[in-house]
């Protein structure tokens, strides 16, 4: 399928090879196009080099077992970040608990249940690419007037949860159903073909195929959760003390990052240890949803 | 229970779940509306634009949005502007220019830095370019910082979905280009780009949803101080910065203010995501 405007373009810009007749420029136009692209390339990972390294050599001396699991003393300028880790892992056990049966259900909904063009399937599909743009501040508004006051939560790490529920959901949902899409056809008709039920199918034959594509999306809304901090302010909080239950306020990694590099004068050395295990997780997650997506997944999510 | 039974009742809890997901969206709006409504219905709307400035807690208090608003719009700009051309070129880089070794490294480099969390960047901002930056234009924390780092954010995330968009070309335009003989700069300046343009242009967009709505490292390196800037290197205070400084303490009015601004922060991104739907749609390529 060959679409007329871009292929007038092509002729227009073959014609416009006269408009650089003999000079410096039209001579060397790819050399200089092949230096300019090599030089963003190496100045993006020149940069990408910098962050890792400034994060490396100042988290690296912090990063000690016992700075894994003390409690913070001294508003986090001495002691270590156990609580913090078991609050982060709270809050993620919420969101992970609530977005998966919810993600799951739209995902098989959208893929499976309606068409792609009915009225119900495209305002659900509109209304996650909303909620996937939504900002991560005006999660934190909607949670703490909606989980933490409305609902009476109040600053737990249940609304801290359940507000990331809300914002992993469209990563989560857009996963899955790529992962139920990639099932073959074939299962389906042979499936029909047998006289198995609607249900039957959805669990016995499509889901298990699918589990590539669920993972891959938990895993990608785990990263996205964890390295949110402006949605768990206001409603998960701040309090570092280790949490008894998920009514209590309990405070996650990347707020404790905050708090110790904004308010805490002196925090910046545990600021960059804590930088450094959020970062290291966030790698791993990575190259494990690439290793999945590779290995299982015939179609490209992208990770953002 | 018979099998039909228990397909209905599958069928129950899925439309169960996309309505549950569908109204997620709705909620907010309903909940930014109900919180930001009385203070909408008791002050004049245009005082958001007319008081002397943003003094929420002086007396009387002052509600002037336009400061904020400028310094959103000017980070968000500014940010788009250094990184959509690094972010094509990234992707041209891997895509066109780099081995396949190559390619592959750096569209790694690239996953890595989109997954560096924001409140990473604000430290490290904060700690290695605010410092550098006022050695040469004191005090350092201002609004060339923030683009700086904003840049830095969003420049995977348009060349994640830049390279998206050169993946759905047809192959038969590169082998047609290559069949005349024609330089790879030409290839990609004259085949590549207008073809992708649709394409280019959602990547654009999405990455300005993003720099819109960055909160924690605008918030640790913009230096939020509420004033329309007339320089490159003046603190500035974005909308995103000031509804995380003063939600801790906004009471009343107050505090339904800061839900106006979460309210605008909703129009933005609505209309960003409707312009983005649109052109995707409207063309042949996506």
């Amino acid at each position: 399928m060959v679409n007329a405007t871009s292929s007038t373009d092509f002729h227009d810009s073959i014609n416009q090879t006269s408009r650089f007749p003999n000079g410096f420029w039209a001579a060397n136009k790819n050399a200089l196009m092949t230096i300019a692209i090599w030089m963003i390339a190496a100045s993006v990972s020149g940069l990408f080099l910098w962050i890792l390294f400034d994060i490396l050599t100042q988290g690296l001396p912090t990063v000690t077992w016992d700075f894994l699991t003390k409690a913070p003393r001294n508003a986090g300028r001495e002691g270590g970040i156990g609580p913090i880790i078991i609050s982060t892992i709270f809050v993620l056990g919420v969101a992970i608990a609530v977005s998966v049966p919810v993600g799951v259900g739209t995902a098989i909904l959208l893929a499976e249940v309606t068409q792609a063009e009915s009225v119900f399937a495209s305002f659900v599909r509109r209304s996650l690419d909303v909620l996937a743009g939504v900002p991560s501040i005006v999660f934190g508004l909607f949670g703490n007037s909606f989980f933490c006051l409305y609902l009476g939560l109040g600053f737990s790490i249940l609304s801290g949860g359940l507000t990331l529920a809300c914002m992993v959901l469209p990563i989560l949902i857009r996963a899955t159903e790529e992962g139920i899409r990639s099932v073959p056809k074939e299962y389906r008709f042979g499936a029909a073909a047998l006289g198995l039920s609607r249900s039957a199918t959805l669990f016995r034959l499509v889901l298990p195929a699918a589990v590539p594509g669920i993972v891959v999306g938990l895993v990608l809304g785990i990263g996205r959760a964890l390295a949110e901090t402006a949605a768990l302010i206001f409603t998960s909080g701040y309090v570092d003390r280790m949490p008894g239950s998920v009514f209590d306020s309990g405070r996650v990694l990347s707020v404790h990052i905050f708090d110790l590099s904004m308010n805490v004068a002196g925090g910046d050395r545990h600021a960059y240890g804590s930088a450094l295990v959020l970062v290291m997780i966030l790698f791993s997650i990575n190259t494990i949803v690439t290793w999945i997506a590779h290995r299982w997944l015939q179609n490209r999510i992208i990770t953002t | 229970m018979f099998p039909s039974n228990r397909d209905a009742f599958l069928s129950w809890t899925i439309y169960g779940c996309g309505v549950f997901s569908a109204a997620i969206v709705v909620l907010i709006l309903g909940f930014l509306i109900k919180e930001s409504a009385p203070t909408l219905y008791h002050l004049d709307i245009l005082r958001f634009f007319t008081d002397p400035s943003w003094h929420p807690s002086s007396s009387p208090p002052e509600y002037n949005l336009l400061p904020l608003i400028v310094a959103t719009l000017l980070t968000t700009l500014g940010a788009i502007v250094i990184a959509a051309p690094l972010g094509i070129g990234s992707a041209i880089f891997s895509h066109f220019y780099a081995s396949r070794v190559v390619g592959r490294a750096y569209g790694k480099v690239i996953e890595l830095l989109a997954g560096i969390p924001s409140v990473v960047y604000g430290l490290w901002g904060l700690t290695v370019l605010v410092p550098l930056v006022s050695q040469w234009q004191p005090p350092g924390a201002s609004l060339f910082t923030a683009i700086v780092i904003l840049s830095i954010m969003i420049l995977p995330t348009i060349a994640l979905f830049a390279g998206a968009a050169f993946e759905s070309l047809p192959k038969e335009h590169l082998q047609a280009a290559e069949a005349l003989g024609l330089s790879r700069s030409r290839i990609v300046i004259s085949v590549v780009l207008p073809a992708s343009r649709t394409g280019l242009f959602t990547a654009i967009i999405l990455g300005t949803g993003r720099a819109v709505g960055e909160t924690m490292a605008v918030l640790m390196v913009a230096g939020n101080v509420v004033q329309t800037p007339y320089s490159l290197f003046q603190p500035v205070r974005t909308i995103t910065a000031n509804i995380a400084l003063e939600m801790a303490y906004a009471m009343g009015d107050h505090r339904g203010a800061l839900f106006v601004c979460g309210l605008l922060l909703m129009g933005i991104v609505i209309v960003l995501v409707s312009v983005a739907e649109w052109v995707s749609r409207g063309r042949v390529y996506g």
